[in-house]
């Protein structure tokens, strides 16, 4: 174990790239200049399910400034790989609304768009499934589910618990699916020469999105270079590559000339992912003084049919609470929707919805105070595994919660409070999110004049990961920050992990961590910088591949207060505060900022987003940001952030948890709580509108 | 049908040609004069990353018709520091660690920049609603609005 003496790591560092980015500076994947450009817009099919038997472009091709129209007829064939998706006019077939099934390219973008409404497209048209259903007759247990879990769990006997117990829950939750939304649109400039394919992507991982790619196009992963020096932003939504980046790299093979794709915010919702909706049922078995006898929760979800997205959503319960008896199960139902994806915390955001809306309404049932009830069943090892934990201080973030937040005079009568037309309320819930790492390489380089770089394919989406891979370089090279210069975002750089599953900083940290340590060892053994430099390298595969002894979880403890107007049924929020748990914290600026931002997204979840799906149609309705509500400033009240001090050995070289998702994990269900410590009623099903406050 | 432009952006007169009269004001900036501070995220006016001032008021460039801007003047966000030495608005948000991804600030900082102008000194409220037609997915807001508190304390921006 490492000692890394604290200098840099632990303060407030500026964002690194910040003088780029409030001067204008910082270049987006969209906006690389390079000569010769061309522009495309995509044709998207506008029936859910059937098969495309007639593209007619004459009329597009003689649309002026038209380069060239690709459909499946005419467009380059590509290898098959895991992901359908990504099989982009290879087939007729629609598997859902919004799916690519052409393109125009021409020399400027309106002429483009202009031209691919003139697309003339004729389907035959099949009946479309697009409804989930907890009684749907096609539900199925998928074989795993994300990231590589088993789908069902069970320990003891949870039916017989529940027969048995005094005291029960049984209440079925559902969320809506939700679309990232990240601020910059899925963007691409693809390049063909003579060395292969570059791409200038909006991805949260160049490593990944090269490996992903080359195999399509039945070339090397040498041969694609992915640079994605900055990104407006993913949330799960530029993990994996979508449609767009294959078809702006078919194109500009097609048409020999760099192609920009940029996706439209509207396209956004059919082509780029999204939180899948819910439908989870969940039981709880306790004796009268709230010691839970049974767990049970139930998912079901959706999928496309032609790729299988299993959201974990039940996996929070197997840890969060002590209990003999247990089930978390998942079902999935492939329907002809586009594909979900990854959205901040998924899984955990919508299942501890579930999971800590059901512990409301038992410690309710109990006559308990939430907070206790939670103490209550803390458990000693993980429930699921009897591994020990390698920290968890859940009991701390709820105690430092609730005396920060003021919870100890707490009346917890429902609907009894009155500040002129509205019912105030407040509510509570537990968050947690697993710790994840990935084996990384990197390069540390000690030149002559005393500035050091190193180099990782990490990305910075916007989390500062540039600046604490700075910070964390400096204090192990012993240098002043001003004397390290980190390069990422760049499969040309060495081997990354993606930026997910709130993995990033442990994963390059470890790797810059260990090339800084072989550097210094170098520098030593040599007396100094050479003349030419000198460069080190690492891998961290072995030191990643080892098991852990141990269950390594963040955990959290997120207070709310809402306001709901009598008359109107309108919830707003009024106080946010949470309080985490996640080992040692790098960087507090950028830090609380992650996790504000968490749970903001979580106050908006609660409240505002939705994508409502057109059963008739089979697309999101509300596909745009006129509809699809997030959170705007005058949304969101005082948020607070705080963390317990954890020491944590068992993580990584910092002692890092990581942050990206925790503060979206528990909020919704901290909102709903309030919303019915309110007003007495109880929202099982998100967003919480007026509609279902108006009695 | 393509058409000139000519128009005075961040103090320097410019003319455009070939611009297509469908096009807005945002993509002449950004596609053709090579400008990009300006972010498209929506193009229809609702998240705010596109703000800049059109003589002096903010504006949504995405719903600027390229032609109305004739004869006008345009500020962007690669206009606001003079060379050098930052606005008072940049410089704080640097500082506060307000800028996450960073798509938008660019817009943000044109909006702060016309809050203060107007507002020396606005309240949390009055910085809320004047923010409220720009979207940031990332910060939460909390940092934006320590940016605005922290260069309102120090002076109010340069006109």
């Amino acid at each position: 174990m490492t000692t890394v003496a604290a200098r840099a790591v632990g303060t407030e560092a500026d964002r690194v790239e910040g003088l780029e980015k409030v001067t204008g500076r910082a270049r987006y994947a969209f906006e690389h200049p390079i000569e010769d450009m061309v522009y495309a817009a995509p044709v998207p099919s506008v029936v859910a399910r059937g098969e495309v038997i007639a593209v007619d472009v004459a009329e597009a091709l003689t649309f002026p400034g038209v380069i060239d129209v690709l459909w499946h007829g005419n467009a380059p064939k590509l290898e098959r790989v895991g992901n359908a998706e990504l099989h982009v006019l290879q087939s007729p077939r629609v598997a859902y609304r919004g799916q690519y099934i052409a393109v125009v390219i021409a020399k400027t973008l309106e002429e483009a768009r202009e031209a691919a409404l003139r697309v003339g497209v004729e389907y035959a048209v099949e009946r479309h499934d697009v409804g989930l259903r907890a009684d749907h007759p096609r539900l199925y247990r998928p074989e795993r589910v994300n990231p590589d879990l088993p789908a069902d769990v069970q320990q003891g006997d949870p039916d017989t618990a529940l027969a048995a117990a005094p005291v029960t829950v049984d209440a079925v939750y559902r969320t809506p699916a939700e679309h990232n939304n990240p601020m910059e649109p899925h963007a691409t400039v693809a390049r063909w020469d003579a060395e292969g394919l570059t791409l200038y992507d909006s991805t949260q991982g160049a490593t990944s999105l090269r490996d992903a790619v080359a195999p399509l196009f039945g070339i090397e992963p040498s041969s694609v270079r992915v640079i994605a020096p900055h990104v407006g932003g993913g949330f799960g939504a530029k993990g994996e590559p979508h449609p767009p980046v294959v078809l702006a790299a078919l194109a500009a093979r097609r048409t020999g000339r760099p192609v920009k794709l940029a996706v439209t915010r509207q396209q956004m919702f059919s082509v780029t992912g999204y939180r899948t909706p819910t439908i989870q049922r969940v039981r709880l078995g306790a004796h009268p003084d709230g010691h839970l006898t049974a767990i049970v929760h139930d998912a079901v979800e959706q999928s496309s049919t032609i790729h299988e997205f299993a959201e974990q959503t039940t996996t929070p319960t197997r840890i969060m609470y002590a209990a003999p008896n247990r089930r978390t199960t998942h079902r999935l139902v492939r329907l002809d929707v586009p594909t979900p994806s990854w959205m901040r915390a998924p899984g955990e955001a919508p299942g501890m919805f579930a999971l800590e809306s059901a512990m409301d309404e038992l410690a309710a049932a109990c006559g308990l105070d939430p907070i206790e009830l939670r103490i209550r069943n803390e458990p000693e090892v993980d429930p699921e595994t009897g591994l020990p934990f390698s920290s968890r201080n859940l009991v701390a973030c709820l105690r430092d919660g609730a005396r920060r937040f003021g919870w100890a005079d707490r009346d917890p009568a429902p609907g009894v409070r009155r500040r002129g037309r509205l019912l105030i309320g407040t509510g509570v819930a537990a968050s947690t999110y697993p710790v994840y790492r990935s084996a990384c390489q990197a390069t540390a380089r000690a030149e002559p004049g005393g500035i050091f770089t190193v180099r990782i394919a990490a990305a910075d989406i916007g989390t500062g990961a540039r600046t604490v891979l700075t910070q964390i370089a400096a204090d192990v090279l012993r240098v002043p920050l001003g004397r390290v210069r980190v390069a990422i975002g760049d499969s040309a750089l060495p081997r990354a992990s993606l930026a997910g599953g709130s993995s990033g900083t442990a994963s390059w940290g470890t790797a810059v961590t260990r090339a800084c340590e072989a550097l210094r060892d170098e520098l030593d053994r040599r007396g100094g910088t050479p003349s030419t430099g000198v460069t080190v390298s690492v891998d961290t595969t072995e030191e990643n591949g080892e098991p852990s002894r141990f269950a390594r979880h963040a955990f959290g403890a997120q207070f709310a207060e809402v306001g709901v107007d009598r008359d109107t049924g309108e919830a707003r929020v009024r106080r946010l505060l949470g309080v985490f748990a996640v080992g040692r914290v790098l960087n507090p600026k950028t830090a609380r900022s992650q996790f504000i931002g968490g749970m903001t997204m979580g106050l908006s979840m609660a409240l505002l987003e939705e994508s409502v799906l057109d059963r008739e149609f089979g697309d999101y309705l509300n596909h745009d940001l006129a509809q699809y509500h997030v959170a705007a400033c005058a949304d969101v009240p005082a948020v607070e952030a705080y963390w317990v001090e954890e020491s944590d050995p068992h993580l990584n070289p910092m002692g890092s948890k990581g942050i990206g998702e925790i503060g979206i994990v528990g909020t919704a269900a901290a909102v709903a709580n309030a919303v019915h410590h309110a007003t007495g009623i109880r929202v099982r099903d998100l967003p919480i509108r007026l509609d279902k406050l108006l009695t | 049908m393509s058409i000139r432009v000519n128009f005075t952006v961040n103090g320097s007169a410019e003319s455009v040609d070939g611009v297509w009269e469908g096009e807005s004001l945002l993509y002449v900036l950004r596609e053709r004069m090579g400008l990009p501070g300006s972010k498209n995220a929506c193009e229809q006016g609702e998240c705010g990353s596109c703000t800049v001032y059109l003589d002096g008021i903010p504006v949504c460039a995405c719903l600027v018709a390229a032609g109305q801007v004739e004869g006008r003047s345009v500020r962007t966000v690669e206009g606001l520091a003079d060379g050098d030495r930052l606005d008072p608005v940049q410089e704080a948000f640097l500082e506060c660690g307000a800028v996450q991804c960073g798509f938008c600030t660019p817009g943000l900082i044109v909006a702060c920049h016309d809050l203060l102008a107007r507002n020396p000194a606005p309240g949390d409220a009055e910085i809320r609603e004047a923010l409220a037609g720009n979207l940031c997915r990332c910060t939460g807001y909390e940092k934006i609005l320590d940016a605005v508190r922290l260069a309102a304390a120090r002076r109010a921006p340069r006109p």
